[in-house]
C-alpha cells in the first residue's frame, strides 16, 4: 500500500518546471550530474541561495544573503527580531509571494534548480518545501482530516491508501501513540504541543523533502518544546531541516548549522559548535552571550 | 442653580433609559395589534384558499406561494453573485482604483430607495428585456436590491477566517482556488448564510421594488412558469388596505400577521444559524 502511496505522492524535482516549459528548460540546471544513492559532500547542498535580497516596498529585509544549507541536516536561523531570519525562510517556498508589496532579488536554488525562474509551479514547489508555523494552526477538522487534507487535495481519495498515509505521518511526528484511538475527534481539543505534532504530522503527509520551521515551539511549554526538539532530531535522517529560533539554547541543541542573522544581513554562518563556542565575529559573540538583542 | 452630580446622574440614566423603551415599545404595540386583530382571521382555509368576492373572502394561499417564489427565486440569483463578488473582492483583488469603485458603487447600491429599484427593474427587465411584469423580473429587482447585503455579510464572513489557515494549506502545496474552496469557504458559510438570509427577509417584506415587476392586483391562480405574474404578501396588504372598499379588518390583519411571522421566522433562522456558529467557532 504504501509504496504505491509514494508513488503517487513523490514529487521529481524535474517536475517543479511546468510540464510544458520543460522542454525549454535550461538542460544544465535541471540534471543531476551525481546518481542517486552516492550522497558525497559535492552533492550535499540541498538550497543554495545567492544574493538573495528582499524588499517590503521601499524597505530592504534581506540583503544579499548567500548560503548553503545542508542536505539532511537541521540548520538553525538566530538573530534579534526583526533581523530577517523568518523572511529568509519564507523565501525558501515563496511563502513571500502571498503578501503584497514583497519584490524578491537573487537565486533561490534548490537541487540546482532556480525556484524563483519564471516557469516554477509554486504548488508543486510548496509540496516539496513544506512549513510549520509560530502559532500552532491545524484547521478545525478532526486530526484524521487535518492530515489526510494534503494527500486529498492532491488526488487520493482511496481511503485504505490515506489511512496509511495518516498513521505513518502521525508515527514520524511521535503522536500517534497519543492519538490513534481518537482520530476523528476534533483536532482543536489537543494540547498546544499536540497541535503542533499534529501540524507537523500534517506537513509530512504530503511527502516533502524539506521542512521550513518558523520559531515551532515558541508557544509551548518546555515539555512540549522538547518534544518538538526530539523530534526535529529523529526527522533530520529524512529531510532537510530551516528552523527559526530566538531560542539560543535551542538552536545549539537541535541544529547542526547555524546562520546569524543581523539588520538583514547574514553575519555569520557556520557549525553549530563553531558559532557557539568560537564565533568568528564580534557581534555574532554579542549576541550568543547576551550583549544585546 | 447647580445639580449635584448624583442628580445629574439620576437624571442621564433615565433618557438612556427612556430611550431604550422608546425602541421596545412599537415592536411590542406592532406584535400586540397583529396578534389581538389578525389572529382571529387565520385558520387552515385562510392559509390555503384562493381568494373570493373581489378579495373580501376566502383566503391568501397564492400571495403566500407568489411571496415564496420570489424568494427563493432572490436566492438562486443573489446568493451566487453575491458570494462571488465577496470571494472576489476579498481573495483575489488588488487593492487599487477599481477595487474601491466597486467598493463605493456597493455602499451606493445599498443607500438607492426602494421604489428606484422598482422603477430600474421595469425599465431593465420589464420593458427593455422584454421579460414582462413577471417572477424573473421581479427576482432580479429584488436580487439587485439585497446584493450589497450579501456581498457586505459574505466579505466580512471571509476575512474573518485566519490567515493562519489560508497559510497553512498554501504551504501544503494546496492551490490558491482549492485553499478557499475547502478552508475559507467553509469556515465562512455560517457567516454568509447569516447574511443572506436578513437580506432575503428584507426582500420578502418589500412593495416598491415588486409593485412595476410582478405584482398581481388579483390572480385567484398560482403562477404557471417563472414568466408569469403572481400575487404578493406585502402588496396584497397594500392592495387590501387602500385599494378595495369594504375588506373587513380582520382580513387585513390576517395578512399582515401572515407576512410578519415569515419574516420572523426568517430572521429566527438567521440567529440560529449565527448563535450555533458562535458556539462551535474555536479560534
Amino acid at each position: 500500500m504504501r509504496s504505491e502511496t509514494v508513488a503517487v505522492m513523490d514529487e521529481n524535482l524535474e517536475n517543479l518546471v511546468d510540464m510544458n516549459n520543460k522542454k525549454r528548460a535550461n538542460p544544465m540546471v535541471t540534471v543531476h550530474p551525481i546518481e542517486k544513492g552516492e550522497i558525497n559532500k559535492a552533492n550535499s547542498i540541498k538550497i543554495r541561495t545567492q544574493d538573495l535580497s528582499v524588499f517590503y516596498g521601499a524597505t530592504e529585509a534581506l540583503k544579499k544573503v548567500s548560503m548553503d544549507i545542508q542536505k539532511q541536516a537541521v540548520t538553525a536561523l538566530i538573530g534579534p527580531s526583526g533581523c530577517g531570519k523568518s523572511t529568509f525562510l519564507r523565501c525558501i517556498n515563496r511563502m513571500n509571494d502571498t503578501i503584497p508589496g514583497v519584490c524578491v532579488k537573487g537565486k533561490v536554488l534548490i537541487d540546482d534548480i532556480d525556484i524563483y525562474q519564471s516557469d516554477i509551479n509554486i504548488v508543486t514547489l510548496r509540496k516539496i518545501v513544506g512549513m510549520i508555523f509560530q502559532k500552532s494552526n491545524p484547521f478545525p477538522k478532526s486530526i484524521f482530516d487535518n492530515v489526510a487534507y494534503g494527500p486529498r487535495l492532491h488526488g487520493i481519495s482511496d481511503k485504505g491508501v490515506l489511512e496509511d498515509i495518516v498513521e505513518e505521518s502521525l508515527k514520524r511526528a511521535a503522536l500517534w501513540g497519543e492519538v490513534k484511538d481518537r482520530l476523528s475527534r476534533s483536532a482543536l481539543e489537543l494540547s498546544g504541543g499536540q497541535q503542533q505534532r499534529v501540524c507537523i504530522a500534517r506537513a509530512l503527509a504530503v511527502n516533502p523533502q524539506i521542512i521550513l520551521m518558523d520559531e515551532p515551539a515558541s508557544a509551548l511549554d518546555p515539555i512540549s518544546t522538547a518534544k518538538v526538539e526530539e523530534l526535529i532530531h529523529m526527522l533530520k535522517q529524512h529531510y532537510t531541516i530551516v528552523i527559526v529560533t530566538h531560542n539560543m539554547q535551542q538552536a545549539a541543541r537541535v541544529s547542526d548549522y547555524t546562520a546569524f542573522f543581523l539588520l538583514g544581513e547574514l553575519i555569520e554562518f557556520g557549525k553549530t559548535e563553531q558559532i557557539f563556542e568560537v564565533p568568528k565575529d564580534k557581534r555574532t559573540e554579542d549576541y550568543i552571550t547576551g550583549r544585546f538583542g | 442653580m447647580r445639580i449635584s452630580s448624583k442628580t445629574a446622574q439620576k437624571i442621564a440614566f433615565s433618557f438612556l433609559g427612556l430611550a431604550a423603551v422608546i425602541v421596545i415599545v412599537p415592536v411590542i404595540v406592532i406584535f400586540a395589534i397583529l396578534i389581538q386583530k389578525g389572529l382571529p382571521a387565520i385558520n387552515w382555509q385562510f392559509l390555503t384558499a384562493m381568494p373570493r368576492m373581489g378579495m373580501r373572502a376566502g383566503g391568501i394561499f397564492p400571495a403566500i406561494m407568489g411571496t415564496i417564489y420570489l424568494v427563493l427565486g432572490t436566492i438562486v440569483v443573489a446568493l451566487p453573485i453575491g458570494v462571488l463578488a465577496a470571494i472576489y473582492l476579498v481573495e483575489y483583488a488588488r487593492r487599487n482604483w477599481w477595487t474601491r469603485m466597486i467598493e463605493v458603487a456597493i455602499v451606493n447600491l445599498a443607500g438607492v430607495p426602494s421604489v428606484v429599484y422598482g422603477l430600474f427593474g421595469m425599465g431593465l427587465f420589464v420593458i427593455f428585456l422584454k421579460f414582462g411584469a413577471s417572477i424573473l423580473s421581479g427576482s432580479l429587482t429584488l436580487s439587485i436590491m439585497i446584493l450589497p447585503v450579501i456581498i457586505t455579510a459574505s466579505k466580512e464572513a471571509l476575512s474573518s477566517v485566519p490567515r493562519s489557515f489560508r497559510e497553512a494549506s498554501l504551504a501544503l502545496g494546496v492551490s490558491k482556488w482549492q485553499t478557499i474552496r475547502y478552508v475559507v469557504l467553509p469556515n465562512a458559510l455560517p457567516g454568509i448564510l447569516t447574511g443572506t438570509i436578513l437580506g432575503i427577509s428584507r426582500a420578502a417584506g418589500e412593495t416598491a421594488p415588486i409593485l412595476f415587476t410582478v405584482a398581481a392586483f388579483y390572480l385567484p391562480r398560482l403562477p404557471k412558469s417563472i414568466f408569469d405574474q403572481c400575487m404578493a404578501l406585502p402588496y396584497h396588504l397594500y392592495v387590501l388596505s387602500t385599494q378595495v372598499p369594504n375588506v373587513s379588518q380582520k382580513v387585513q390583519y390576517g395578512t399582515a400577521l401572515v407576512l410578519v411571522g415569515l419574516v420572523f421566522i426568517l430572521n429566527f433562522f438567521a440567529v440560529v444559524i449565527r448563535s450555533y456558529m458562535r458556539s462551535k467557532k474555536q479560534w
